[in-house]
């Protein structure tokens, strides 16, 4: 069976600050994939350097076997991937339906000349309707995201990442400002996107979430990658636990 | 019937008009800032004017002002791919002083004197009020007809924020470069039919200031909004000609102006009177 991604080496330096330091995993088709870490680990940045936001100096990154380098941000969603970035980045002149919207009409945004000749919206409205509908934010359709509390943005953002049908979602703390109940729930709706066959990455602090729902984890510390493997294990192992410790309490 | 002078009127008013909506496919739907719009009207003035001097066709002189400034266009948005924002304010600029300082040193374009002696439009004075208001009705009505497509709606989200939009797969560089093809594409129109009015062109005539006004016309009418945008070029292209200490002082009055709606009503009129709709409805 091959990786659904592949992530081969990567190292990735800010100024004097390595951020990654020669991380490798990879990702099977169908898992639910934990990458968990303390602050400032380099989870997002490898979410970036795989969606082409940030360019490593080192590494290769592959998708379905097929290599991303060179490749910009755009090309990569094409390919099959969806993000739902940590800090909340929201269309704010358009309703919170139509940021759902514009990715499920990715096929109708292929060509900008095309595009000018394509005027109907009512088959993407009806797609995003459920998506808002699947992660509880449908009540909020028609208002402006920037007039919605932050659980309702970050909700928005995973349902706009599922409408690109990407066969690899990406999420960045998708339950940071959801209250318990929220939290819970999301994780659910997370849990159910994995078990319709999708491939899930999910980056999140919030450990009894993680270890309810993922399949899998993969550790990162200050850029390297200090654990792999099953979620129970990999969070009992004394170097894992030393990480968080060192951190203070992160769960 | 109407008066040379009404026609003139008129006939200026929808070049104005075409030419205000042409920076707001730029600026308006894409949310690309120009401050050197008035190069394009420029280069369909010179491409329209030096054709029809040529002995080619008016309608020829016309389309091909459109495709050059166009194409020009398209050039200068390849080149501000890599700038954003307030660079890009900066190099749009650049590119109006080129323009002017360009055509001054060209001999076969006239240089400073510019080109003056322009033929007449066969279909007369009548005729081409006619074909200004309905060069100016057919932008509005695509205006309002892009805004309801896919390219849009793309548009929308590039003038949201150009980083997201790349996360929804929108190929942010090409759908800014259609956006600057089609709006300088439609300003050489307008400066085709500017040429064919005023039968004088010179490099001053698109310079920093023509630019500036332009850009207060979309400002002022509200970013984006089609109708009020109209109605803005419309005023500010006839306030000049009625009152001469507005054209005395026209990039003291704008430049005013354009600092005003941003400070008070960055939606412009049609922020000003959504609100105004929305406050006596309460
Ligand atoms: N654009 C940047 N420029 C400079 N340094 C950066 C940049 N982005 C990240 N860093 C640094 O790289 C390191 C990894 O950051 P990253 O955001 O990937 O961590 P993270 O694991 O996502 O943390 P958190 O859990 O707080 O979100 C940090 O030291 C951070 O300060
Ligand atoms: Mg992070």
């Amino acid at each position: 069976m091959t990786a659904v991604l592949e992530v081969t080496g990567v190292t990735v330096t800010f100024g004097g600050v390595t951020a990654l330091d020669d991380v490798s995993f990879v990702v099977h088709p169908g898992e639910l994939l934990g990458l968990i870490g303390p602050n400032g680990a380099g989870k997002t940045t490898m979410l970036k350097v795989v969606t082409g936001i940030v360019v490593p100096q080192a590494g290769t990154v592959r998708l379905a076997n097929a290599d991303l380098a060179g490749l910009p941000t755009h090309a990569r969603m094409r390919r099959g991937l969806g993000l739902a970035q940590q800090l909340v980045r929201t269309f704010d002149n358009v309703s919170t339906i139509e940021n759902v919207m514009l990715a499920a009409g990715r096929q109708r945004t292929a060509s900008p000349w095309a595009a000018l000749f394509q005027v109907n919206r009512s088959v993407e409205r009806r797609i995003a309707l459920e998506l808002l509908e699947r992660v509880g934010i449908a009540d909020a359709a028609e208002q402006r995201p920037d007039h919605l509390p932050l659980g309702y943005r970050k909700r928005l953002q995973v349902a706009r990442a599922l409408a690109l049908d990407p066969a690899l979602l990406l999420l960045d703390e998708p339950l940071a400002g959801l209250n318990h109940v929220e939290a819970a729930a999301l994780a659910d709706v997370v849990r159910g996107i994995a078990d319709d066959g999708r491939t899930v990455v999910l980056i999140e602090h919030n450990l009894g979430e993680v270890l309810r729902i993922t399949d899998r984890l993969v550790v990162l510390d200050s850029g390297r990658k200090i654990g792999d493997g099953e979620p129970g294990a990999v969070i009992r192992d004394p170097v894992v636990h030393a990480a968080y410790i060192g951190e203070g309490e992160a769960a | 019937m109407i008066g040379a002078y009404e026609i003139s009127l008129l006939t200026t008013i929808g070049i104005a008009v075409t030419f205000a909506l042409s920076l707001n496919l730029v600026t308006g739907f894409c949310g690309q800032i120009s401050l050197g719009h008035a190069a394009f009207l420029g280069t369909g003035a010179y491409v329209a004017a030096m054709s029809v001097v040529a002995g080619a066709p008016f309608a020829v002189g016309l389309i091909a002002g459109g495709l050059v400034a166009a194409a020009v266009g398209a050039v200068v948005g390849l080149a501000s791919l890599r700038v954003r924002h307030d660079f890009l304010a900066i190099t749009t600029m650049g590119v109006g002083f080129l323009f002017v300082g360009f055509t001054r040193q060209q001999d076969w374009l006239g240089g400073e004197m510019g080109i003056a002696g322009i033929p007449e439009a066969p279909f007369g004075k009548v005729g081409l009020m006619v074909v200004a208001l309905g060069v100016a009705a057919a932008t509005a009505a695509f205006s309002v007809y892009l805004k309801r497509t896919w390219m849009g709606f793309a548009f929308d989200a590039i003038a949201a924020d150009e980083d997201t939009a790349r996360t929804v797969a929108i190929d942010v560089s090409r759908y800014k470069l259609a956006a600057f093809a089609l709006g300088t594409g439609i300003a050489g129109l307008a400066g085709g039919l500017y040429a064919f009015n005023i039968r004088f062109i010179a490099p001053d005539s698109f310079g920093f200031v023509e630019s500036v006004t332009v850009l207060a016309m979309v400002v002022i009418g509200g970013i984006g909004s089609v109708l009020w945008v109209t109605v803005a070029a419309a005023a500010l292209a006839v306030l000049p000609q009625w009152f001469q200490a507005v054209d005395d002082y026209k990039l003291l009055l704008y430049g005013v102006l354009l600092f005003t709606v941003m400070r008070l009503s960055p939606g412009g009129l049609a922020g000003l009177v959504a609100r105004l709709v929305r406050g006596v409805r309460q």
